[in-house]
């Protein structure tokens, strides 16, 4: 089996496991006063002290939640209710998590203008600007670090430059970028940073909102007054503990991983461009995620490849959206002014921590016959299609 | 699969039968999330997720292959545009046609997939080179007039597991293999019309003209109507008749007219049809002059023995007993008599009755 869906979710890290499976056994509330709650509290506090330390922010900054959906709602309800204001600056290729958020506000009575981005998927500190100078009246922007489905990196800093000159809480979903690329968060300048344990080889279900300490947030959920007051909720010790765990090995690894990947991936895209000439590569073809290869191949459908190669032991992803199961064509790639016939017949392969070249090499045996194969269930539907039209 | 009991028993001996199987489950719905509530037709999400638990207890890949598109063309545009021209369509028959045994089979076929395997009841064999088709052990689930209208190359390419076991038997199987759907209760309607209410869809999607209801015999206009859409050949409630008959008689709609926007209604003895003319003939066994057979003329019910003939492509049945409720734009099966399950000759669609 070639595991290549490392974006969707990582294996846990054995000694993010270990850490976690410890913490299991251990009783203690970390809200409570006796000598087990102060334990838990301990090795809570310890683990924020790991995260901020090695993603640049200060202990306080940091809050645990419930993942990266949870972090990306939190980010923007919350800075959009906390500020006052009306106008929310959103990309267009934002993750689900965020685009949803967006669009369930604008139906509340928020008014949203939806950055554009450029053919690999990219918004411009420019376009961000721009959208600034329109409107005295923006509550947030919120832009990807680096965009789940095509891999591209954006300009992050430049961004949240831009915003800090207005004074505009600036949000970033770095959910991908987090152990694939170098992220600082007091360097970048945002006021906002999601990321996911799931993602860097840490436990599901929880994640980390960095929250600057001068950027008022609404809370989501009312309680017991954990996490400032803005993430209310019993901690989840386990959960923490490794994901603090993991996420210590995913920076610290981060810069040789990075070179691993990227020439893995490179491969990878060599070697399907060797049997598939006319593949294309999405997204930019340098400044984006190491591990990502995102490809379009013309002819086909995105979910008939998946079959295909799933049945052959290779597990990728269509990378959209799924109602009740049914392929949409990726929002991201039609924002990048993709064809929609070529947006659904595209794949995501993405690489991690266990890749290894025999992974690609599975890969390239069977995906030009693959490829041949859902280009033949392609052409089938075509031709009724036009049979139908005739009709 | 569907996500009801039938296709999961299906799937799990097509599976026990050594066949490489995958479980497809078809998003018909043109709105999902609309169409899709309400949990008995065949494309809810919660049918949905009750497929892919029935896949992953066998063990075998699941997929959601989306249709939507060609249903709506297809099965329920013709629906409606049938309607419109005053025929009664069967949209269970037109989705066998066009959608599982094409659309479906086409995809499968050009992935490397040999059939398509359904819950239908009916049975399939291959007899001297030809698909055979029979009616199902359980008389009173046997779908073989949705599948008769199929090719033989369809049919070909076909499997359905369940022809020789009655349906009582499939739900206990169901239990014994763990298939949280053996309970599940048997859908009826017509999917895509969840609320069952045929008129108050069509309304909405075709061009209602009113007419008259007039007494075939007389020509007395009985009364007016919104539109052919609210009427079915063989119908006698809600004709919005104010008085009966002068004999008393109930009065039934015997014919639609929609260009005159017309509906005729007469006696029960009126509405009692011995000879029918079928187009588009679909032949399984060679029809050599005329033959002695059994003649259905809708999904249940609705048997007389007959004699029929392939005349210049056109199907003619002589019913030998009359049978009521004739419409056209159903389907005329017609079988062998046999005690190992009738066998389907040919199927056609009626155009005409006498």
């Amino acid at each position: 089996m070639a595991y290549l869906d490392h974006a969707a979710t990582t294996p846990m890290h054995p000694e993010a496991v270990a850490a976690m499976t410890e913490a299991l056994s251990t009783t203690g509330n970390a809200s409570s006063l006796h000598t087990s709650g102060r334990r838990a509290r301990r090795a809570v506090e310890e683990a924020r002290e790991t995260i901020a330390d090695a993603l640049g922010a200060r202990p306080s900054e940091v809050l645990f939640t419930g993942g990266g959906t949870e972090s990306d709602n939190l980010a923007v309800k919350g800075l959009y209710w906390a500020s006052g204001k009306r106008r929310v600056l959103a990309s267009a290729v934002e993750h689900h998590a965020v685009l949803d958020a967006v669009e369930w506000l604008e139906q509340q009575g928020a008014e949203v203008t939806w950055l554009e981005t450029d053919s690999y998927g990219r918004v411009s500190a420019e376009t961000v600007e721009a959208a600034l100078d329109a409107s005295d009246d923006v509550a947030l922007v919120t832009t990807m670090w680096a965009n789940n489905e095509v891999g591209t990196i954006n300009p992050v800093h430049d961004i949240a430059r831009v915003c800090a000159e207005r004074g505009v809480p600036f949000h970033t979903d770095a959910v991908q970028a987090v152990g694939a690329v170098p992220v600082d968060f007091a360097a970048s300048g945002a006021s906002a940073l999601t990321m996911t344990g799931h993602k860097v080889g840490g436990p599901y279900g929880v994640g980390v909102l960095l929250l600057a300490r001068d950027v008022k947030c609404t809370p989501l959920l009312h309680g017991g007054g954990q996490e400032r007051d803005v993430r209310s909720g019993t901690l989840d010790v386990p959960s923490i503990v490794g994901l603090a765990r993991a996420v210590r090995i995913a920076v610290d690894e981060q810069v040789s991983r990075a070179a691993e990947l990227v020439a893995l991936r490179d491969e990878l895209i060599a070697s399907v461009r060797a049997v598939v000439p006319d593949v294309i590569v999405n997204g930019d073809p340098v400044d984006r995620l190491p591990g990502n290869a995102h490809l379009t191949f013309p002819g086909c459908e995105g979910d008939s490849l998946l079959m295909l190669l799933d049945a052959r032991g290779v597990e990728c992803s269509t990378g959209s959206a799924c109602t009740a199961g049914v392929a949409q064509p990726s929002h991201v790639l039609l924002a990048m002014g993709v064809e929609p016939a070529l947006a659904r017949g595209s794949l995501r392969f993405s690489l991690g921590h266990t890749s290894t070249r025999a992974d690609v090499e599975k890969l390239a045996e069977v995906i030009g016959p693959v490829v041949e194969r859902a280009r033949t269930a392609g052409l089938a539907g075509m031709r009724r299609n036009r049979k139908v039209v005739k009709q | 699969m569907s996500g009801g009991v039938d296709s999961a028993v299906a799937a799990a001996r097509a599976v026990e039968a050594g066949h490489d199987v995958t479980g497809v489950h078809l998003a018909l719905s043109a709105k999902p999330g609309t169409l899709r509530t309400g949990a008995r037709g065949c494309c809810t999400i919660e049918d949905a997720h009750d497929a892919r638990r029935a896949a992953d207890l066998m063990g075998i890949p699941f997929y959601v292959w989306d249709f939507a598109e060609r249903f709506t063309e297809e099965v329920v545009e013709d629906f409606v545009a049938e309607y419109a021209a005053g025929r009664t369509p069967n949209p269970c028959l037109r989705c066998n046609e066009r959608i599982k045994f094409e659309a479906l089979l086409d995809k499968a076929i050009a992935l490397g997939f040999d059939a398509v395997c359904t819950g239908h009841y009916a049975r399939l064999a291959v007899v001297d080179g030809r698909p055979e088709l029979r009616r199902a052990a359980d008389p009173g689930k046997d779908q073989s007039y949705v599948l008769a209208s199929l090719t033989d190359e369809q049919l070909a390419h076909a499997m359905f597991p369940l022809g020789d076991t009655v349906k009582d038997d499939v739900r206990v199987e169901a239990a014994s293999r763990g298939l949280s759907v053996a309970k599940k209760p048997d859908s009826h309607d017509i999917c895509f019309i969840p609320d069952g209410d045929t008129q108050k869809f069509l309304a909405g999607r075709m061009e209602t003209k009113p007419g008259l209801l007039i007494d075939d015999e007389t020509g007395a206009v009985l009364g007016r109507h919104a539109g052919v859409h609210e009427f079915t050949v063989g119908q006698r409630k809600g004709l919005g008749i104010d008085g009966p008959a002068p004999d008393g008689r109930p009065r039934y709609v015997l014919s639609l007219e929609p260009v005159s926007g017309n509906v005729r209604v007469g006696s029960a003895e009126k509405l009692a049809v011995t000879g029918i003319s079928a187009s588009s003939p679909v032949v399984h066994v060679e029809l050599d002059g005329p033959v002695e057979c059994v003649a259905q003329v809708r999904a249940h019910g609705g048997t007389a023995p007959a004699v029929a003939e392939l005349v210049d492509g056109v199907l003619r049945v002589q019913l030998r007993e009359p049978l009521k409720g004739v419409a056209p734009g159903q389907a005329v099966a017609i079988y062998r008599e046999d005690a190992a399950g009738d066998v389907v000759l040919a199927s056609a669609t009626i155009d005409a009755t006498s």
